[in-house]
């Protein structure tokens, strides 16, 4: 190797490392050092993606070996990193919607005395995320999943001095660890059957692998990342975690962190492929949780919640597109990719909305905004295009090609996926309609004190730039990406048209079923909505409540697992202190009866000498004579 | 239980004397320990030791026989004696045992004693052949005594006579009573005391003084013909005095 | 009889002894039971001094004598001090390092 791979993780690292170790010392330029370590990564990710370019296809890949991790003699672990057009990719798109985001948040957090601080985790996370997807091997992979799910918890609860703030973070902490735990055991299951986990190795070795064990790892891998990407069951920490500042929602929470789950399943895709039933249970998640996130959003009212949910509902699009496997494995990354700037520049230009509206939150007193926010507005109408998918903007070349994968499925499984994507694109296009209209549209229902204003240019600029990318990523990527991918994901051809539906006609399903939700959403509130919310129906009270999916974990994990510490406390104190000070109460007992010996009478003592002469006497006699 | 020959068997005399002394000796013991008097204890254990001295002679050791007697018994047992009439003895225990369980574990500790010890040497000493100090008396008990002692243990010899002398020196020291010098009562505060009213002047009368008995448990009479407490130690029995004794002896009369 | 009986005497004399220490409650009595205890070695010692023909356990017995008188000396001596301070002679009285 002439260049090594390991700057672009350490820089951002040590600039982290710098940021948080020197203290208030670097408040003044922090920021600064933290944009330039991750605009740094940047060039180098794209000097290397452009030197991957130049390999012939066959061989393109760059790996190194930094150190050696783990030098126990089977289980032999290598920090390992592996650049290769799917990791190039994620790489690219860490590193470059990363640094638009620490621009952001320059202007974002001018306000704020933990700025430095925030920029600290915030490399940091960089740092883990990239280490997640350069590693060569599922421990690397397990490392930076470990790293980033701590600066998701760092930055969630940010301002940690709020009592919700601090139980956001917490709850997307244990709620990744059940994920993270079903990773570690996947990847245990892959040392016992592969004896290795380098992925060169493992993939190899799937073969040999029995349906059974294959379909464990599969289900395993498959809940790790559910948790990492706030897929059902385990979506339920995503929206709390909107409580970061903004532009952590935005890189962690939309563009970034929250994809790994999708990485994951798509770099296992070996051992995906070899189990049709491991397939089967990816698209069921995918499935539903694209439609669980579309209701729900509908019934938020909080503009970062309504885009939270719209997140999860995407991820379920690139869950998807993973699960059907074949050709939509490409498909589901160029989603990925365009997800990446349109859900950041969506959050970025909700959090320039909450900037100028004093942080207000409530789309209820929004409205009208557009004369106020003409950038924002601009550029959050472009994502909002590209998110419902309307043609040209990069959603429609990423979604669509998902939804009509979805209707290549044979028999009652292409119709009830493949419906239900078409609804879930349907209901996106009403929700986001309605958080567009009555955000900058209709009549204004802000307070009188409010004074919106547009963001300062080091706020506006990226906005500008991500717009630009929702617009034109998606053309661009749809007809070079998925060549590029096929050394990952194996060149399939795809099989002509033995689906439900042809491609055409789920097209212009989608398209007409995008603007019937979009219409809807228009009509419906481009006379504003009510200042307070308003009793309604079953359906919208299950929605705001998270489809009571909250209220499932209460009962389900909550409320037993109290009722099991109280139970363990009980018997620390009954049984464990009980014995511990129950000894000592013997001993004391013991000792308090003891001491009646010490009677205080010469004779008495005069009295066990006398024994104590008579055992030692005992004593000598039976060793001489006995 | 071999028999033992030669020069150190027993002889007839021996066991005769063995035989009456020893049951002798154990009684003495066994009084020693039982009796409720204290000065009745020092007799029994006077006895004891007598009859030790007498077993000492018999095996041929009349020197330490004769010194069991005069010194041991003569001297130390003397020493008791004394030492109990000036403070021991009022103080007769009591025959109720304060500690629970002491009688009987000493009797028991005693007994498994006694068979411990005397059965397990009895066996020990079966094949032993006793060996009789004919001669190492050859020139006779004294000077083989001295011959001994005066080369092998001079060393001891010498130590010990130190610790009888810091023996002799310790008694004096704890006996002395310290009388501090404000204690010391000069000639006059004597003769004020003497005098002081509520003190009989005059030196207190002997017992039996103007009294009808010899007894010296008698009290003397004052002049108004009442008994005199004085006269008589306190240590001594109380008692009512008979007919016979109260009635004139008519000793005056030649 | 053998003189094996002479140190089965002396065990005797010597419990007795014991037992005697551990009973009496006069501090002189007990004082007198321990030269009891003391007399009984000599006579094992004297007997001994027989069977092995040698002058040694006289002397020995010799020397314990010496060392009785001493003690016997001193202890009656702290007893009578004793006495005066306390007016009692008995050794039950001095049990203040009861529990």
């Amino acid at each position: 190797m002439d260049s090594p791979l390991w700057p672009l993780i350490a820089v951002p690292l040590a600039s982290a490392a710098v940021l948080l170790l020197l203290g208030r010392r670097a408040d003044r330029w922090g920021h600064l050092l933290g944009c330039a370590s991750v605009g740094a990564s940047f060039v180098l990710g794209l000097v290397y993606f452009l030197r991957l370019r130049g390999l012939p296809a066959d061989g393109r890949a760059i790996e190194e070996s930094v150190f050696t991790f783990i030098p126990v003699e089977e289980l032999k672990v290598d920090f390992g990193l592996l650049l290769d057009p799917l990791s190039g990719v994620f790489v690219l798109l860490i590193t470059g919607v990363g640094f638009l985001i620490h621009v952001y948040a320059v202007g974002y957090m001018a306000h704020d005395e933990g700025r430095r601080r925030f920029f600290g985790y915030f490399n940091l996370f960089v740092a883990a995320m990239l280490l997640l997807v350069l590693g060569n091997n599922y421990v690397m992979v397990y490392l930076g999943w470990e790293g980033v799910g701590l600066a998701s918890y760092l930055l969630i609860s940010f301002w940690f001095t709020r009592p919700s703030a601090a139980t956001a973070g917490k709850k997307a902490f244990i709620m990744n660890r059940v994920g993270d735990a079903a990773f570690v055991l996947a990847i245990f299951l892959m040392f016992a059957h592969a004896r290795s986990v380098d992925f060169g190795t493992v993939f190899a070795s799937v073969e040999s692998m029995s349906s059974g064990v294959t379909l464990a790892i599969g289900l395993l891998l498959l809940l790790g990342a559910c948790g990492k990407s706030g897929q059902v069951p385990l979506q339920a920490w995503l929206p709390d975690a909107m409580e970061g500042p903004t532009p952590v929602s935005a890189l962690i929470h939309a563009a970034t962190m929250v994809t790994a789950g999708v990485y994951l399943i798509a770099r296992s895709n070996p051992i995906f492929d070899a189990n049709a039933n491991a397939q089967a249970a990816v698209v069921a998640v995918g499935a539903v949780t694209l439609v669980f996130g579309a209701i729900i959003g509908c019934a938020k009212d909080d503009i970062k919640r309504v885009l939270a949910w719209s997140t999860v509902s995407q991820i379920g699009y690139m869950f998807l597109g993973v699960g059907l496997g074949g050709a939509a494995y490409a498909l589901a990354i160029i989603h990925l990719l365009a997800h990446g700037f349109f859900k950041a520049g969506l959050f970025l230009g909700a959090g320039s909305v909450m900037h100028g509206m004093n942080d207000e939150v409530n789309i209820r007193r929004f409205g009208g905004l557009w004369r106020h926010l003409p950038i924002t507005w601009a550029t959050f109408g472009i994502a909002w295009l590209a998110i419902i998918g309307l043609p040209p903007l990069s959603g429609f070349f990423s979604k669509e090609p998902i939804i009509a994968e979805a209707f290549q499925r044979e028999g009652w499984a292409g119709w009830v996926i493949g419906t239900a994507a078409l609804l879930g694109a349907g209901v996106t296009a009403f929700y986001m309609t309605r958080l567009f209209v009555l955000t900058f549209h209709g009549p204004k229902r802000w307070a009188e004190d409010v004074h919106p204003h547009e963001s300062p240019p080091v706020m506006t600029a990226p906005l500008v730039l991500l717009a630009l990318g929702s617009a034109a990523a998606g053309g661009l990527m749809a007809t070079s990406v998925p060549d590029w991918l096929n050394p990952v994901f194996g060149g399939e051809a795809e099989p002509a048209g033995h689906g439900v539906l042809g491609h055409t006609t789920v097209t212009i399903l989608s398209i007409v079923v995008t603007v019937l939700g979009a219409g809807l959403g228009w009509l419906l509130f481009r006379r504003g909505t009510a200042a307070q919310e308003r009793p309604a129906g079953p359906v919208v009270t299950a929605a705001r409540k998270n489809l009571y999916g909250d209220a499932f974990n209460e009962a389900v994990f909550e409320a037993p697992g109290k009722y099991l510490t109280r139970a363990l406390v009980y018997f620390d104190n009954k049984g464990i202190d009980g014995l511990v000070n129950g000894l000592a109460a013997m001993v004391g007992g013991g000792s308090g009866r003891l001491r009646r010996v010490q009677t205080g009478y010469v004779r008495s003592y005069a009295l066990s000498m006398l024994g104590g002469a008579l055992l030692v006497a005992m004593a000598f006699i039976a060793v001489r004579l006995g | 239980m071999d028999a033992i020959l030669a020069a150190g068997a027993v002889g007839t005399g021996e066991a005769v004397t063995f035989w009456i002394l020893a049951p002798l000796a154990v009684i003495g013991a066994l009084a020693m320990v039982v009796a409720r008097n204290a000065v009745h204890s020092a007799l029994w254990l006077v006895l004891v030791m007598l009859c030790l001295g007498v077993f000492y002679i018999v095996q041929s050791g009349p020197f330490l026989g004769l010194a069991q007697i005069i010194v041991y018994t003569g001297a130390i047992m003397m020493l008791f004696l004394f030492v109990l009439m000036l403070v021991g003895r009022d103080a007769s225990d009591s025959l109720i045992e304060v500690l629970r369980g002491q009688r009987l574990a000493a009797a028991l500790l005693g007994i498994g004693f006694v068979g411990l010890a005397g059965t397990m040497t009895y066996r020990a000493l079966g094949p032993t052949v006793a060996a009789g100090l004919t001669q190492a008396n050859a020139g006779g008990n004294v000077q083989g005594i001295a011959g001994v002692l005066f080369t092998n243990y001079v060393f001891a010899f010498e130590a010990t006579s130190a610790l009888l002398i810091a023996a002799a020196v310790g008694a004096m020291l704890l006996a002395h009573i310290e009388r501090g010098k404000d204690d010391k009562v000069g000639q006059l505060e004597r003769v004020r005391a003497r005098f002081a009213p509520g003190s009989y002047p005059g030196p207190k009368a002997g017992p039996g003084v103007y009294a009808t008995s010899s007894s010296v448990a008698t009290p003397g009479r004052l002049p108004d013909g009442g008994p005199s407490e004085r006269t008589v130690p306190s240590i001594l029995p109380r008692r009512e005095l008979t007919e016979a004794e109260i009635a004139p002896k008519g000793t005056d009369e030649r | 009889m053998q003189p094996g009986h002479y140190i089965v005497l002396a065990a005797v004399l010597f419990s007795i002894g014991a037992v005697g220490v551990l009973v009496r409650r006069n501090a002189i009595v007990l004082f007198m039971c321990i030269e009891l205890m003391l007399n009984a070695a000599n006579l094992a010692l004297v007997t001994f001094s027989r069977i092995n023909g040698t002058l040694d356990g006289q002397i020995m017995a010799f020397f314990v004598m010496v060392v009785a008188a001493a003690e016997v000396v001193i202890g009656l001596a702290i007893i009578m001090s004793i006495f005066r301070t306390r007016r009692s002679a008995s050794v039950d009285d001095a049990n203040l390092l009861k529990y």
